[in-house]
């Protein structure tokens, strides 16, 4: 077995073996239990690593691939450039939010379930990104739905429980829509590979027109409630219930990401021209342009913290999707890049959300005032990635803002670019009062009344995560020129999908 | 003969003698039972691993019982499904003995399981290798007798008159049966199901035997309208028996009941039948849901799922008449669901037997927080349930998506619309157990809780559990095994397009 | 109509009216002897068809079989009734409604 092979098992197994070592050390062994998910958390991390640099040495089609027969088609992993993106996100991130959930989680019961399940979760979206074919696909993407009910319904109080139901009343039915995508498409296509530039034989379009448009239909619903595409959002919100790093790494980046990353992979790597051909692209695209406004005025409403940043992920995340819709090279990476580059700054949101929660039992907006003085730190990098996602540079969102709008140029949509720029207002409208009431108003809640306004940040195993995230985010937009930062490796993998 | 030789070719006549051998030694001895028991399940699992790699290997096998041969004499045919089901069986079987040493610490009270339990083994191996109509009633009515046996185990009300409701549709289904077997003989003159493969052909007596024979078999598969005994049955009997009886003992008379219209006749000998018999499941499938949804109790709620569960398996007749790959497909996936469902279905009993035993009750809302409390039992639980949805990965799930392209292949696609949204409501009821496990304690959940419930019982429900699970990822060799000797109608001609 | 199916047909009968006797009667007793009635219809049958045969002898076979199926029917016969007569000692009525009333819930083993 060649170190390609080992790096992708290492990769797809770490995280479902450290969850069932989790299970097993249960609720008392705390501090093994803390250890092995931390030695599990750097093991993926790095294996991911290896998985691209193995993508990165191969020549396109002659990836890593390891896997085994199942339904004529095969259970099969592969490292490709596509995939190592989101694994290596999803397996660094992970890392870093196992320290945060440490400290986050300390005084919280139920760890080793907790714990566990989280371990699952990742795993099923490194396993997806890792897939070769529609049905490994498939396979995380419903293990990925199922293992994150546990953690929605977390705290098992009755709120809890009808947000895991809302959660379960969006994903089961889009879970079945796919499963039913997927299945027909396999019989008129036979296995479904990804491969750059679309698998699907363009002789398919003149006699499976009809058919064609239905599975993608169906695709697009299965993978869309995932993706919180407009009307099929309202779960996210309502999975804001659960402790702050699930909100962090899966509503955030893992389970949210699976979903865009599926459309990545269905329009770039299955559909390919044909998607266009048959007209379905523009229709997406619409649909993503609509869900980034509408995210955005949702967002402007809420004055429950989580929920705006949910809010604000629903519209930043058919930035991808848009990308992806607009076709040629330069919007595509945008697209790819921007699975980094949110990834690190919403989950440095979360994370704050989490520690302000923790720390001052602050959870509504109007309740921040003066909370920059207390917590400057968390509030300094909120701040950060705050600014980042509204565009402006040199931090990570205005990379992914300015390929966006050259992309859509280059493929002559710049209708696409007001979208942006409406965007990008309504991005700062909803998050500079934020940063204001954080850093130029008094404090005014009861927290600044029981603690004073010393300055003292929260426990230091979420604070050093949180700051490292909003850093990697900044490091992210300066560095995008720079050789295999997320920017440029997108543009690599864009290259290979478009041919140049 | 060396004696590895000679094991060899006697294994179809050992997978049934070491349990029906067990069986009344077990009767000998109160303390008896237990040891003779695990010893009998332990060497049941090299046997059918041998047979079914044995069938992998060699193909269909016929065994001629004291070497008579048909049609005299009685023989066994081993052919994929049947050396599936034997493995099925003994594996299900070990892990329902080895939760039952744990479970029944009254020995007196229930010496009569193990005995009974064996025998019911002994005689489900026996019906799965038979090759012959008569013989398939003896070896219906010897799983139907000791089932009921098993049922009335623990003589309180509810399971005596559960246990006499399920007597009397077993003994009616096999006198219907019975009457079916006396016109298919008047009709084609044998009763041997492979020179009955040859001679059948669409007349008035055969087609009367056929519709007898099915409305019996209908009646102890439990399937909709006929299911009223099943739930009643499945709840009250001690867990490890309804595990056996949902797992095991309704695929014993759906498994014949495939054999006649699928491999025996074909679903043309009766015209509309394979249709109502796939409408029916259908009805099954909607109607168990909605009812498990309903119920109160932890063990009605996992019956009524078993009703529903049965209509997949009903499916496959409509699914057959195409010919050709989705033919194949859904024979391999009606069969896949069946040993799936099995697995995850026992796994369910045997974590709610659990919860019985701890908490002295299974109402579903005294239920909250045992994750907390039994995580292994929850866990079994919520894995098994992922196969009640057909959701990856799971054995459900590969079942499920053999059926779905049945239907798309055969242009018949309401079958597909009916496969997943059984999937959605089981998800349904599913939810509404995890969801009271994961939530929080109601006052006094605590107290009431035992916390009686041996390692070998959570460990056991958890390992048939993730047993269906990795059937939904590794189940490549099982897919393989069940096609081999299918019937034609179902061997597949032609490939995927 | 020749006497094999004379004897055909009243097996039939006798099935039918066993298989009613079943339905309609609600004491325990009674269901299980209609199901003795409705099992000498099927063996009636039985013997019926083994007349079937060209010459002077009957089909020896499914005489076999009624004699396994008497041996059957007279074990679950005897089961049944010791089933009914416990549910009788323990409920003190004989028909199957009188579970229905009860809380539900199993001995688990202690």
């Amino acid at each position: 077995m060649s170190w390609h092979t080992l790096a992708l098992l290492v990769a797809a197994c770490t995280p479902f073996l450290t969850a069932v070592a989790v299970f097993l050390l249960g609720e008392h062994r705390g501090t093994l239990r803390t250890a092995t998910g931390l030695a599990g958390a750097a093991a993926t991390a790095a294996a991911a690593v290896a998985c691209a640099g193995s993508a990165l040495i191969s020549a396109p089609g002659e990836y890593a691939e390891v896997g085994f027969g199942l339904l004529e088609i095969g259970f099969v992993l592969r490292s490709d450039p596509l995939g190592v993106v989101f694994a290596v996100v999803a397996g660094c991130l992970w890392l870093v939010t196992t320290v945060y959930a440490t400290g986050y989680m300390s005084r919280s019961s139920d760890r080793a379930r907790f714990f566990g399940f989280f371990s699952i979760c990742v795993g099923s979206a490194i396993g997806l990104a890792l897939s070769a074919n529609l049905l490994t696909f498939f396979v995380f993407y419903e293990t990925l739905t199922l293992a994150t009910y546990p953690l929605v319904v977390h705290s098992g109080t009755p709120a809890a429980l009808k947000g895991g139901r809302t959660y379960l009343n969006y994903a089961l039915p889009a879970g079945a829509a796919l499963a039913v995508g997927v299945i027909w498409l396999h019989m008129i296509a036979g296995p479904v590979e990804f491969v750059a530039g679309g698998s699907l034989p363009s002789s398919l379009v003149q006699t499976h027109a009809g058919s064609l448009t239905a599975i993608f239909a169906l695709l697009m619903l299965g993978l869309g409630v995932k993706a919180a595409l407009f009307p099929l959002h309202g779960w996210l919100p309502a999975a804001m219930v659960a402790p702050a790093p699930v909100s962090a790494l899966l509503h955030a980046v893992a389970v949210v990401k699976a979903g865009v990353f599926g459309i990545a992979r269905v329009v770039l790597e299955v559909y390919g021209p044909l998607g266009r051909d048959l007209g379905l692209i523009p229709l997406l695209a619409a649909v993503a342009a609509f869900t980034i406004i509408f995210g955005s005025v949702r967002a402007l409403a809420q004055d429950d913290f989580k929920k705006r940043l949910a809010y604000s992920t629903v519209s930043q995340l058919s930035y991808i999707v848009l990308g992806v819709a607009i076709g040629g090279p330069l919007a595509a990476a945008a697209a790819i890049a921007h699975l980094a580059h949110h990834a690190a700054m919403k989950i440095t949101m979360f994370f704050t959300a989490g520690a302000v929660a923790e720390e001052v039992k602050v959870y509504r907006i109007s309740e921040l005032d003066g909370l920059g003085r207390r917590m400057p730190l968390t509030m300094g990098a909120f701040s950060l990635a705050a600014i980042g996602i509204v565009g402006v540079p040199p931090i990570a969102g205005f990379a992914t803002k300015w390929l966006l709008g050259m992309g859509s140029i280059e493929a002559g949509q710049a209708w696409v670019v007001a979208v942006l720029g409406l965007s990008s207002v309504l991005n700062a409208a909803y998050f500079f009062p934020i940063i204001g009431r954080a850093w130029f108003r008094g404090p005014k809640s009861e927290w600044a009344s029981e603690h004073g306004t010393k300055r003292v940040e929260g426990d230091l195993r979420m604070v050093a995560p949180l700051v490292l995230t909003a850093l990697v985010g900044l490091a992210m937009g300066v560095l995008a020129g720079a050789a295999l930062s997320p920017a440029s490796w997108a543009q690599m993998v864009a290259f290979l999908e478009f041919g140049g | 003969m060396p004696l590895s030789e000679w094991v060899g070719a006697q294994l179809p006549a050992l997978v049934i003698l070491v349990p029906l051998t067990a069986a009344p030694v077990a009767f000998l001895g109160v303390r008896l039972g237990r040891p003779v028991a695990l010893v009998s399940a332990l060497m049941s699992q090299p046997l059918a691993i041998a047979l079914a790699l044995e069938v992998a290997r060699e193909g269909v096998l016929r065994y001629e019982i004291g070497g008579w041969g048909a049609p005299l004499g009685i023989d066994f045919v081993v052919d994929g499904l049947a050396a599936t089901m034997i493995l099925v069986t003994s594996v299900i079987g070990l892990l329902i003995t080895v939760y039952a040493s744990g479970y029944f610490t009254d020995q007196d009270r229930y010496r009569f399981f193990w005995p009974l339990w064996l025998f019911l083994w002994a005689s489900l191996h026996a019906l799965f290798l038979s090759g012959d109509a008569f013989n398939l009633y003896v070896c219906l009515e010897l799983v139907s007798m000791s089932a009921v046996a098993l049922v009335a185990l623990t003589a309180r009300r509810e399971a005596l008159v559960a246990a006499m409701r399920y007597m009397l549709a077993a003994i009616l289904g096999s006198l219907f049966y019975l009457l079916g077997v006396a016109l298919l003989y008047a009709a084609f003159g044998s009763l041997d199901m492979a020179t009955l493969r040859g001679a059948i052909r669409p007349d008035v007596t055969g087609q009367a035997a056929f519709a007898l024979m099915t409305v019996g078999l209908l009646l102890k598969t439990a399937l909709f309208p006929l299911h009223f005994w099943l739930p009643p049955a499945h709840a009250n009997a001690p867990s490890p028996v309804s595990a056996a009886l949902s797992a095991l003992v309704v695929k014993g008379s759906f498994y014949i009941l495939i054999r006649l219209w699928i491999d025996v006749g074909s679903p043309s000998v009766a015209p509309g039948t394979a249709h109502l018999l796939g409408v029916l499941g259908s009805v099954a499938i909607v109607w168990g849901s909605i009812q498990a949804l309903r119920q109160e109790r932890l063990k009605m709620l996992v019956a009524y799922s078993t009703v529903a569960q049965i209509g997949y398996l009903f499916l496959l007749f409509p699914l057959v008449r195409a010919g050709g790959v989705a033919a194949a497909d859904a024979w391999t996936g009606g069969v896949f669901h069946a040993v799936s469902h099995a697995l995850a279905k026992s796994a369910m009993f045997l974590a709610a037997g659990t919860v019985l035993a701890r908490l002295g009750h299974d109402r579903i809302e005294g239920v909250g927080g045992l994750s907390r409390r039994a995580p292994l039992t929850a866990m079994a639980f919520g894995l098994a349930g992922v196969t009640m949805m057909g959701l990856p990965p799971s054995g459900g799930f590969v079942a499920k998506w053999q059926m779905i392209s049945a239907s798309v292949l055969s242009g018949e696609w309401w079958w597909a619309v009916v496969i997943v949204a059984g999937g959605l409501l089981a998800a349904g009821y599913v939810f509404r157990v995890i969801g009271r496990f994961l939530g929080r304690e109601e006052a006094g959940d605590r107290e009431a809780d035992t916390g009686r419930s041996p390692r070998t019982m959570e460990w056991t429900a958890l390992a048939l559990a993730l047993g269906a699970l990795v059937l939904g990822v590794a189940g490549q060799p099982l897919l393989d095994l069940i096609p081999i000797g299918a019937p034609a109608l179902v061997a597949g001609i032609g490939v995927t397009p | 109509m020749t006497q094999a199916d004379l004897y055909t047909v009243a097996g039939g009968v006798l099935f039918t009216i066993g298989l009613y006797g079943l339905i309609t009667r609600p004491h325990l007793l009674y269901k299980v002897l209609a199901l003795n009635v409705a099992s000498g219809g099927v063996f009636m049958v039985f013997v019926g068809v083994a007349r079937r045969v060209p010459g002077p002898a009957p089909d020896p076979l499914p005489h076999a079989m009624v004699l396994t199926g008497i041996v059957v029917t007279v074990s679950s016969t005897a089961y049944a009734l010791a089933l009914a007569k416990r549910i009788f000692t323990e409920t003190g009525m004989a028909t199957l409604d009188s579970a229905d009333t009860m809380e539900g819930g199993e001995d688990a083993a202690e």
